[in-house]
């Protein structure tokens, strides 16, 4: 038998359940009491496309340390889903812990012998408490987390604490809770004390920091970014920014005397319909989103062109999941990039954001509505499921008092009135954009007519070449001034002089901030540039030109964010190493740090070379 | 003629009206279309109504899908804003635009191609939001600027130009219209001004959902024997179950008339409508009645036309969404930012 792993606040527990059963609220209750006892703590849901019945996860990592990425392996299961327990068993770190329902007996063979088992009659004990078979299964949860709290030191207050928090006002529910979870705790003190070396002790780690998904903090930022209109279709995992812009709206967005609402909402028909209602509403003057996912950025592409080419300000936020076509919608992916940095026929660019965790998601939204109205355009805001539908651990949200909403050109009555010359698509200031009028201005000036087809710098169409051209090339010219008002990468400099660059982007982040410092420990030294924007910024291939051989670390099959580095920067393609994960989990530090650590040894690169 | 520009001059004896315009004010760019297309005399309606109801040209939005239909707001309203969008697509724009303005009349024109195949499905769902808009659908049972394909509101055993038979059933916008909740539904031809302005300006001052019907000859590609949608097949089979006269809410109502011959029903805003009863006892007020009969009518081989359902108490979307009274469009940081004090409270809730 291996030692087992004996650790303090620096552990991996993954809960393996039957979706429907209601784990997840049991499951977060641990995660938050490990929060609320100042340990950093990350969790990652793991679902099926399915309400009830299928297989279900839920990672917890406990981190002093601070580390928010997916380590990789598991160091404590709990076991409660026959169906994957094979599976679940073997994916145990060796000295690591099986916690599992001890009520029917299993052969030897279920198990391993370089793992610690530690069982329970959970099915016994709630059979023996419980009559009603939905409080059975419920409560089996609530005893669990009781008993995983005596065997990992967690203080049982806290968890009482967030018991009462969620029942306020529903004492029963409450008792019967408190009742559950004392349960637990008191059989795993009685029969298990001692089993488990894994503990967690009070710390201050946390500070001030919050525990968010990113489609809730997205949706937060939409609010104070001004979206009025919302025009979405039901799909996994954008559903719950839809969700959560609606919750937010009816708490921070009813006028306190009229009890009207500041903004409207409407579930589409269809992801056409979708896009559709938010390029009128951007024509006529409301900043308006949707929020989908690749099915649904596929259907929009008709209309994507429109906007682009009619220069309507539009933000879809896509939260990537695992493609093509169906593919694993319930699975993470960064694999939407081609799709919406080219979308729609013809020749087209968008403006893309990538936000790396939940605050960030939060400002970028924000800021994607001043960028869509300042630059007229298409503004996709990429998150992914990891950071989308995961609480993450991050920096509050912040917003300054003095920000005011960047409109962009609008020529107003007043502007019309001394006779500003208006030309809907005409180049004025020499940074490609063109003034626009809001529908309803002016009785006699400013009106003109939207169209899909081309026409000249006054709106009127024209299929003459050398028009057509003109426009074409001021669009591109738009898009160089793009580069300055899209967000900067982030350049993090080694601690010594290297050759080796890496690139990445969005969820990525954690982990790859993890894997730097663990590739550091081996002498291995690597600037980084955390991408924030496309159009690339000059920073951007600067950062490339920098560097010998530069890793890029994706979430997809393809590459693509090197496909649109190398077709977009002009450069030798032989100068890149894709990093690339996309089996539909998030990408972990022991991912990267391995990945990167064996390329560099094939290249023969030592230590000493790495660090030149 | 399109060749020429339209002069700017104009009839020092055009009269103005209410508002010191002219019916000059109300056309737009010079038609694109075929001479003797019956969309142009649906252009000449609308313009007509908006110049009647003294409407300010720039208070209305124009927008449409792709087609000849769609092409024909430009036609019209110069001093409006247009927006000719992608194909079948015209309803979920119009219904983003309504929402970030309330306060302006939305004219949505498309075509059968348009309405009742591409976008089908947008049409029935912009319906049934209960979308403040006057919905025009140009229906010439064809598609005109890709040569003469049936749509699908031929009729079924109707003969194409080049001899084809349609074998397929047809779609029915009116019928659709009905089902979904429209609170105007209305049919006309493009040949009848007179039944066709008052249903206009009717519409407009109807304060929901739309939608006329308006048959409208294809002089290119569908006027030939054969069809039933051609000028001499609809003057043939056109049922009116009414006329009516629009009469806005400031006027005096001064003829009287017999009684049961009449009907006039007071809309929200106040404007009459006085039905003149053509056909028995039809009553534009019952939705089911209206649908039963339109079937009736259709397999008799008739096209029924006129005003053929109406609630006077609309619905609204912005009712519904429980919107504020101004436009969405024009609230600014001040209104819609909750501002940085209570993003600190908004923290406290993730801890």
């Amino acid at each position: 038998m291996p030692k087992p792993i004996e650790t303090t606040n620096d552990f991996v527990v993954k809960f393996a359940n039957v979706n429907g059963s209601g784990s997840a609220s049991a499951n977060e209750l641990f995660a938050l009491s490990i929060l609320r006892m100042g340990v950093p703590v990350t969790s990652r849901n793991i679902f099926p496309s399915n309400i009830q019945g299928l297989p279900t996860w839920y990672e917890v990592r406990v981190s002093e340390a601070g580390w928010l990425g997916r380590r990789g392996g598991v160091d404590l299961m709990v076991a409660m889903n026959p169906q994957t327990w094979d599976k679940d068993v073997a994916s145990i770190d060796v000295g690591g812990y099986l916690f599992y329902d001890s009520t029917r007996p299993m052969p030897a063979s279920k198990f391993r012998p370089d793992i610690n088992v530690i069982g329970m009659p959970l099915t016994d004990i709630c059979n023996r408490t419980y009559s009603d078979p939905r409080q059975r299964q419920l409560f089996k949860n609530i005893i669990y987390v009781g008993a995983l709290a005596s065997l990992l030191d967690i203080d049982i207050t806290v968890i009482e604490g967030l018991i009462a928090e969620q029942f306020k006002g529903k004492e029963r529910l409450l008792d019967s809770n408190f009742k559950a979870l004392h349960l637990g705790r008191d059989y795993a003190n009685e029969h298990l004390a001692k089993t488990c070396k894994l503990s967690v002790r009070k710390s201050d780690r946390v500070g001030n920091r919050i525990f968010i998904e990113g489609n809730d903090a997205a949706a937060l930022g939409a609010v104070y970014g001004g979206a009025t209109v919302c025009a979405w279709y039901p799909i996994t995992p954008s559903t719950s920014m839809a969700e959560a812009f609606t919750a937010h709206c009816r708490k921070l967005r009813v006028d306190s005397v009229t009890k009207k609402n500041k903004f409207a909402i409407i579930q589409a028909e269809d992801e056409l319909a979708a896009i559709g209602a938010v390029i009128g509403a951007g024509w006529n003057g409301a900043r308006a989103f949707t929020a989908t996912s690749g099915p649904g950025i596929s259907l929009m592409q008709e209309f994507i062109g429109l906007a682009y080419f009619a220069e309507i300000p539009a933000v879809i936020f896509d939260i990537q999941r695992g493609g093509p076509s169906t593919g694993m919608p319930t699975r993470t992916q960064q694999s939407d990039i081609l799709i919406a940095a080219y979308a729609s026929h013809g020749d087209t660019k968008h403006i893309l954001l990538f936000p790396e965790d939940p605050r960030e998601a939060f400002e970028l939204a924000a800021k994607s509505f001043d960028l869509a109205e300042r630059l007229q355009t298409v503004i996709f805001v990429m998150q992914d499921l990891d950071i989308g539908m995961n609480a993450w651990l991050c920096e509050p949200l912040t917003w300054s008092e003095e920000q005011i909403y960047d409109r962009g050109k609008i020529m107003t009555y007043e502007d019309l009135e001394k006779g500003k010359e208006f030309g809907r698509y005409l180049d004025v200031d020499g940074d490609a954009i063109p003034y626009r009028t809001l529908p309803g201005t002016h009785p006699t000036k400013g009106a003109y007519f939207t169209r899909g087809t081309s026409r000249d710098r006054y709106a009127k169409y024209s299929e003459e070449g050398s028009v057509y051209v003109d426009n074409m090339q001021r669009l591109l010219r738009k898009l160089e001034t793009a580069k300055k008002y899209v967000p900067k990468p982030v350049v993090r400099h080694a601690k010594e002089a290297t050759r080796f660059g890496a690139i990445y982007f969005g969820s990525t982040s954690p982990a790859m901030t993890e894997a730097l410092v663990a590739l550091e420990a081996k002498g291995i030294h690597i600037d980084t540039m955390r991408l924030r924007a496309f159009p690339f910024p000059d920073e951007v291939i600067e950062f490339v030109n920098a560097h010998e051989q530069i890793f890029i670390v994706e979430q997809n099959r393809d590459a693509q964010m090197r496909t649109l580095l190398v077709n977009e920067g002009a450069i030798d393609p032989a100068r890149f190493i894709s990093i690339l994960h996309y089996d539909g989990t998030p990408i972990t530090a022991r991912f990267i740090t391995k990945a990167i650590g064996e390329r560099m040894s094939v290249m023969g690169v030592s230590r000493r070379e790495a660090a030149q | 003629m399109t060749y020429l520009a339209k002069p700017k001059f104009r009839h020092p004896a055009l009269v103005p009206n209410k508002l010191g315009f002219t019916h000059r004010d109300y056309e737009g760019s010079i038609s694109t279309l075929c001479a003797g297309c019956g969309h142009d005399s649906i252009s000449a309606a609308l313009i007509q109504a908006c110049y009647e109801l003294d409407i300010e040209p720039h208070r209305v939005a124009k927008l449409s899908g792709i087609g000849c239909s769609s092409k024909t707001p430009d036609y019209l309203l110069g001093q409006s804003h247009g927006f000719n969008s992608v194909h079948g697509r015209m309803p979920s724009v119009l219904t983003g635009a309504n929402l970030a303005n309330k306060d302006l009349i939305y004219l949505g024109v498309s075509g059968d191609g348009d309405s009742a195949s591409i976008g089908l499905g947008q049409f029935v769902h912009c319906v049934r939001r209960a979308m403040n808009m006057v919905y025009i659908c140009e229906n010439n049972g064809v598609y005109g600027l890709t040569k003469g394909q049936f749509s699908a509101t031929a009729d079924q055993g109707s003969k194409s130009k080049a001899g084809g038979t349609n074998n397929d059933a047809p779609i029915d916008l009116v019928g659709l219209a009905l089902l979904a909740g429209a609170t105007f539904v209305a049919r006309s031809f493009s040949g009848d001004k007179h039944q066709l302005v008052p249903l206009i300006k009717a519409a407009i001052a109807h304060k929901g959902s739309a939608v006329i019907d308006v048959i409208s000859p294809c002089v290119a590609f569908n006027n030939h024997p054969g069809s039933t949608k051609s000028f001499d097949f609809v003057r043939e089979h056109n049922e009116a179950v009414n006329s009516l006269d629009f009469i806005e809410a400031r006027e005096e109502i001064t003829v009287k008339y017999e009684p049961g011959s009449v009907e006039e029903v007071k809309q929200h805003d106040g404007s009459i409508l006085r039905l003149h009863k053509l056909h028995g006892d039809y009553d534009p007020r019952d939705r089911v009645k209206a649908m039963n009969y339109l079937q009736e009518r259709h397999a008799a081989g008739e096209i029924v036309t006129g005003l053929l359902y109406l609630d006077p108490e609309p619905r609204d979307l912005h009712a519904a969404l429980n919107t504020v009274d101004v436009p969405l469009n024009s609230l600014g940081t001040r209104e819609l930012c909750p501002g940085a004090k209570v993003l600190e409270g908004i923290n406290d809730d993730y801890r």
